[in-house]
């Protein structure tokens, strides 16, 4: 039985009754649902309860961390050796081309210069540490130990050294949650390396990604290597973004489905590079000129992104 | 017959303190980076569980409401969503204490499943109906596990809460 109270139920005092205590609480915990997924103006709030709880999350991940420690320091030192080596080799592989990389940017820049382009942007951002993955089974995200502090805003991209990781979604005081390119419905601007067309490549939530809008003709083959277009202003043109895996053409439909596995290490732990965010696009062409006014926001982004689909 | 702790002794009043601590716990618990392994129970769920059958004047809705904002915030889901599955399930366990406790302990957990089952539905409902992917029937392997925890989880969260067994004439208590 439940154990004795020493002190009296409290026979006056008794509090709202439970069911309009209920009532008031789940009325909140709706609005908050609503207001977080369709206004999304909770950020104060998120980030005030995220400065408490970060502390014991970082302790609960201190175990897991050891552990890697741990069987880091125990690996061996021939593997470690054959490791170096073949880092070594890799490096000698890529020297030719890295070499010249300084010559080809400075030549690249002297030949904008001459023809009237606009300048290449650089591709500069800092290096972050992948804490952990979000708990949520619903979305995939993950949590890298650079915030606010470190002068993180939302909407930066995120590469590691093969490709493109994801995009800064939330920004706390001292970490960032990073919506990774699987999650479902993370779209990307991308252009196919070997035909040059451009279309969008959207997160399935399974870990693949989709081509989408792309004719059921369209001149994509198996093996096709996906870039960043940069027709956003999020992504820098040139990041490979994915690699083309399975390609379904079904004449009922005016789409072929095409399914796409990220490039780089998506749901890999590690390190990742959270890139500055672009400068600001040129103002659009008076025709549109009433939809791609505000360039951060996340409405805009999401119609420069349909017009980019739109325009192959 | 020797005492065990699914028999009816009286035990001593529970510690406000201990509730706090074993909320916090398993707070924690969640953080920890098993919680990505399929089938981890929601620990937060079970012991909120726990404490709104057994002290329902110390431990309800509020208390819900709170834990379920912390682990919104630290599993990056949408706001509310934890907040209410937990305010529900609190509010149940709540009106269903008087008759829960009658019970020995393995039926007591039968009866519980539902509950955190349904805790787990209505997180699961609230996504889907905006849009997110079917996180897999892995999902809903938690609550069974958090059911066969409830015995454990009677016995650890009561143990400062039992009398010794043997007792000293000399102090009674």
């Amino acid at each position: 039985m439940a154990g004795i109270d020493h002190a009296p139920p409290p026979f006056f005092k008794r509090g709202p009754a439970p069911l309009a205590l209920l009532t008031f609480y789940v009325a909140i915990s709706l609005a908050l649902f609503v207001v977080d997924l369709r206004f999304r103006s909770l950020d104060l709030l998120r980030q005030s309860i995220a400065l408490l709880v970060d502390p014991v999350q970082r302790v609960a991940q201190t175990p897991g961390s050891l552990v890697d420690y741990a069987a880091n320091y125990l690996q061996g030192m021939r593997e470690l050796q054959h490791e170096n080596s073949e880092l070594k080799h890799a490096q000698l592989n890529t020297a030719p081309n890295l070499q010249r990389l300084l010559q080809l940017e400075a030549e690249n820049e002297r030949l904008r210069k001459l023809l009237a382009v606009k300048e290449r942007e650089k591709a500069n951002g800092q290096v972050a540490q992948i804490l952990y993955t979000a708990r949520d089974p619903f979305s995939r995200k993950v949590i890298v130990d650079k915030g606010q502090q470190s002068g993180i805003v939302a909407g930066q991209p995120a590469i590691d050294e093969a490709g493109v990781v994801g995009q800064v979604t939330r920004v706390f005081p001292f970490s960032a949650e990073i919506t990774l390119i699987t999650d479902k419905d993370q779209a990307v601007p991308v252009q196919i390396v070997r035909s040059g067309h451009r279309s969008v490549v959207f997160g399935l939530g399974n870990g693949q990604l989709e081509l989408r809008y792309m004719p059921a003709n369209a001149d994509v083959q198996v093996g096709d290597i996906l870039v960043t277009s940069g027709l956003d202003s999020v992504y820098l043109p040139g990041f490979p973004v994915a690699k083309v895996v399975n390609i379904e053409r079904d004449s009922a439909y005016s789409f072929a489905r095409i399914f796409c596995v990220p490039v780089a290490g998506v749901e890999n732990f590690g390190e990742i590079m959270v890139l500055d965010p672009r400068q600001p696009l040129p103002p659009a062409p008076p025709e549109s000129a009433g939809r791609g006014g505000d360039i951060g926001d996340k409405a805009g982004l999401r119609q420069k992104k349909k017009r980019a689909a739109k325009s192959n | 017959m020797q005492p065990t702790f699914s028999s009816s002794r009286i035990l001593l009043p529970v510690r406000p303190w201990f509730i706090f601590f074993s909320l916090i716990a398993a707070v924690a618990l969640n953080f920890l980076p098993t919680a990505h392994w399929p089938g981890m129970p929601d620990w937060v769920a079970l012991v909120l569980c726990f404490w709104s059958v057994r002290e329902f004047r110390r431990v309800g809705m509020g208390w819900a409401f709170v834990l379920g904002l912390l682990m919104d915030v630290a599993d990056g889901s949408v706001l509310g969503q934890h907040c209410f599955a937990y305010v529900l399930l609190a509010y149940v366990s709540t009106s269903l204490s008087r008759r829960l406790l009658w019970f020995p302990l393995a039926q007591q957990a039968l009866q519980v499943m539902p509950l955190l089952f349904g805790a787990q539905l209505i997180q699961a409902l609230m996504r889907l109906a905006v849009g997110a992917e079917f996180p897999g029937w892995s999902y809903f392997i938690a609550p069974l596990i958090e059911t066969l925890l409830w015995i454990p989880a009677t016995f650890v969260l009561l143990l400062p809460q039992y009398r010794p067994v043997e007792q000293d004439p000399d102090r009674p208590i």
